[in-house]
């Protein structure tokens, strides 16, 4: 197999990972098995994995409250993401984070994240680490349409620019901030215009087409390890679920027309690049059926870990407080 | 002993942190030439007017590798950077399981009693200390200035140290070397044996300056510094109180919820220190209004010598 095909197959398949982690943690919730809140990620797949195609283990990343994407595409263990949605000893921050806090150092995963846009100065510090380093290495912040309304994005993406770190702003346009459609709380619809007000290329892709993300994810980390600084991705996508949910999802105002133009298999990304990787010859029916069933063997998998892993013990409660 | 000022002990401990680590790096939104001379515009460097930003950058960078010193200017300017500072900086370790520490120490000015008015003259130590996960230092002296700051840049976590605007200028011995001070203990600048009076940084010396004027009168007060409130160092606290029986907190941030009051909690929740008073406890505390700039209301406004006094009298 070629290395570009297998890199494509292996792009169809984080793809598809997130989808059915995400379809499986609404189950989940909705059957009282985990916990809290829960923001799926479902019809935004391609944003994270064609970004993440574009790195390297050792670039880090932050994320957002909308995170299971970003830590798979970043190659979290499913088995300790999902030891971590059921409060379990053995999750990635051994109970004590839960959906909106899953992180993994080890793999430049630095961090969902409850607070819109809260995670990019810290992406910003990361990329300045990086800068320090020379080692060639970069940061991406992925953050929402909504936190183009925050101070955070504004200051980031100014200081960024200034001081040319090797970062890249990934904005997930899912059309919504919570509740609000995004033309209704932006002064401009054009998320890209805010590039060039500081200084910065932008580039507004289809995030729902993986390798038009990976493209222009490519450029930009391109840019940033030779030195050229930052820039914005402004990736249109579409949150095909609710916002949030506790024990039931919050009420979804949007028409049944609309999900529906967005689920259609010439808009979802999966079927869409199922269908280009058909095409191209490169896998058949049945091979996409093959790693649908893998994928599905592996989260019964990551269930069954996560449940067999014990409670965290209440007498570790003050535990990692403090380093040494 | 060498003496020098506050303001020159933190420069000794920046200058000596970064030439022992060239991972110590240093941002402010004012520029710092006798380190940019030294370390150059990478390590340390100005920021724009963006508080979040570069509060979020430096524990970012902590993250990844680095040791940044933060510097907010004035304590007033950290407001604009809470979301960093609450949800982010003081909970970004036990959240995340222990997986990476975050070494980063925020520098900023505290205190009134220099007519700089409501927004610059705040003592928000205490909101702080609320967040567990953040250690908190206050020093009263250069040395401890100096021993701490050294201490804070070495530790592995988030550290606010606030530095008492009214002492900036104080002059005291600071010894030669590689002189540091361990977070977490308290200090007894005078010993003594009828009251324990406990001081925040400036009402240190002001205690200090009270001590000398009642010892005329036979009395005699130990005066203790905590110098971090996170962690407070309690069993000093107890066991100076159940040396003296008796307990005077004077500080300038108003009393509500105060250092003032977790000090006098950690006193009398311990069964035995509790029963080794002998009077009810005395805060010496800002009235609870913004800080007014003209000097007349402002001297009213904040704790003296005389309230410090009447307080220490009350309870003997």
């Amino acid at each position: 197999m070629s290395q570009d095909k297998v890199e494509l197959v292996e792009i169809l398949r984080q793809m598809i990972l997130i989808r059915e982690f995400d379809v499986l943690a609404v189950e989940l919730r909705t059957a009282k098995r985990i916990y809290g809140a829960l923001h799926p990620y479902v019809g935004e797949e391609a944003v994270a994995v064609g970004v993440c195609a574009a790195l390297r283990p050792t670039d880090r990343i932050t994320s957002t409250h909308r995170g299971h994407g970003h830590c798979i595409a970043k190659g979290a263990d499913i088995n300790r993401m999902m030891a971590e949605l059921f409060g379990r000893a053995d999750g990635y921050c051994k109970g004590k984070g839960g959906s909106m806090h899953i992180a993994d150092f080890a793999i430049g995963m630095l961090g969902a994240n409850g607070i819109v846009a809260g995670g990019m100065p810290i992406a910003c510090g990361a990329a300045l680490a990086a800068q320090l380093e020379d080692q060639g290495a970069v940061a991406a912040c992925f953050f929402g349409d909504g936190a183009t309304g925050e101070g955070e994005f504004h200051e980031t993406l100014n200081i960024a620019s200034l001081w040319k770190l090797p970062l890249l702003f990934v904005c997930e346009n899912n059309r919504y901030g919570a509740g609000n459609a995004v033309e209704s709380v932006r002064s401009e619809a054009d998320i890209s215009l805010h590039a060039p007000a500081y200084g910065m290329p932008g580039v507004s892709v289809d995030g729902n087409d993986v390798l038009a993300v990976r493209e222009a994810a490519r450029q930009a980390v391109e840019r940033a390890r030779r030195g050229g600084g930052p820039t914005l991705l402004h990736c249109k996508t579409f949150r095909w679920l609710f916002h949030a949910m506790r024990d039931a999802p919050q009420p979804d105002l949007r028409s049944a027309d609309l999900l529906a133009q967005w689920r259609a298999r010439d808009r979802d990304p999966i079927a869409r690049f199922e269908a280009v990787l058909i095409a191209r010859g490169l896998v058949t029916a049945a091979d996409v059926q093959a790693i649908r069933d893998r994928v599905k063997r592996d989260l019964a998998a990551a269930v069954e870990f996560a449940e067999k892993s014990p409670y965290p013990d209440p007498n570790d409660l003050l535990v990692d407080m403090f380093a040494e | 002993m060498r003496e020098i000022t506050v303001t020159q002990a933190l420069e000794e401990a920046m200058i000596e942190e970064m030439e022992r680590d060239e991972r110590v790096i240093t941002f402010a939104t004012g520029r710092a030439p006798a380190l940019e001379n030294k370390f150059g515009d990478r390590r340390v460097r100005f920021t724009p007017i963006s508080e979040a930003a570069f509060t979020g950058i430096g524990l970012g960078a902590a993250g990844s590798g680095f040791r940044p010193v933060v510097n907010w200017g004035m304590v007033t300017f950290s407001f604009v950077a809470m979301d960093q500072i609450v949800n982010q900086a003081s909970k970004i370790r036990y959240m995340f399981g222990g997986q990476a520490d975050f070494p980063v120490t925020f520098r900023c000015t505290t205190g009134g009693g220099i007519q700089l008015a409501a927004q610059h003259s705040q003592s928000p130590y205490s909101m702080f200390m609320h967040l567990a996960g953040l250690k908190i230092i206050l020093p009263s002296t250069p040395a401890d200035a100096k021993g701490l700051l050294k201490s804070a840049i070495r530790d592995n976590n988030p550290v606010v140290f606030f530095e008492c605007s009214r002492l900036a200028g104080v002059t005291g011995p600071v010894p030669d070397g590689d002189h540091t001070v361990p977070i977490g203990v308290a200090d007894v600048k005078r010993a003594g044996r009828d009251v324990t009076v406990v001081g925040l940084a400036y009402y240190v010396r002001e205690a200090l300056a009270v001590a000398d004027s009642l010892a005329k009168d036979g009395i005699s007060i130990e005066v203790l510094d905590p110098r971090t409130l996170v962690p407070m160092d309690a069993a000093a606290i107890r066991a100076s109180v159940r040396r003296t029986g008796r307990l005077v907190v004077v500080d300038e941030a108003p009393a509500t919820c105060s250092a003032a009051s977790e000090i006098i909690a950690l006193v009398t929740e311990d069964p035995q220190t509790f029963g080794a008073l002998k009077a009810p406890v005395q805060r010496v505390c800002a009235a609870p209004v913004p800080v007014p700039y003209s000097p007349t209301l402002e001297q009213a406004a904040l704790p003296d010598r005389g309230r410090i006094e009447a307080a220490i009298r009350r309870v003997l």
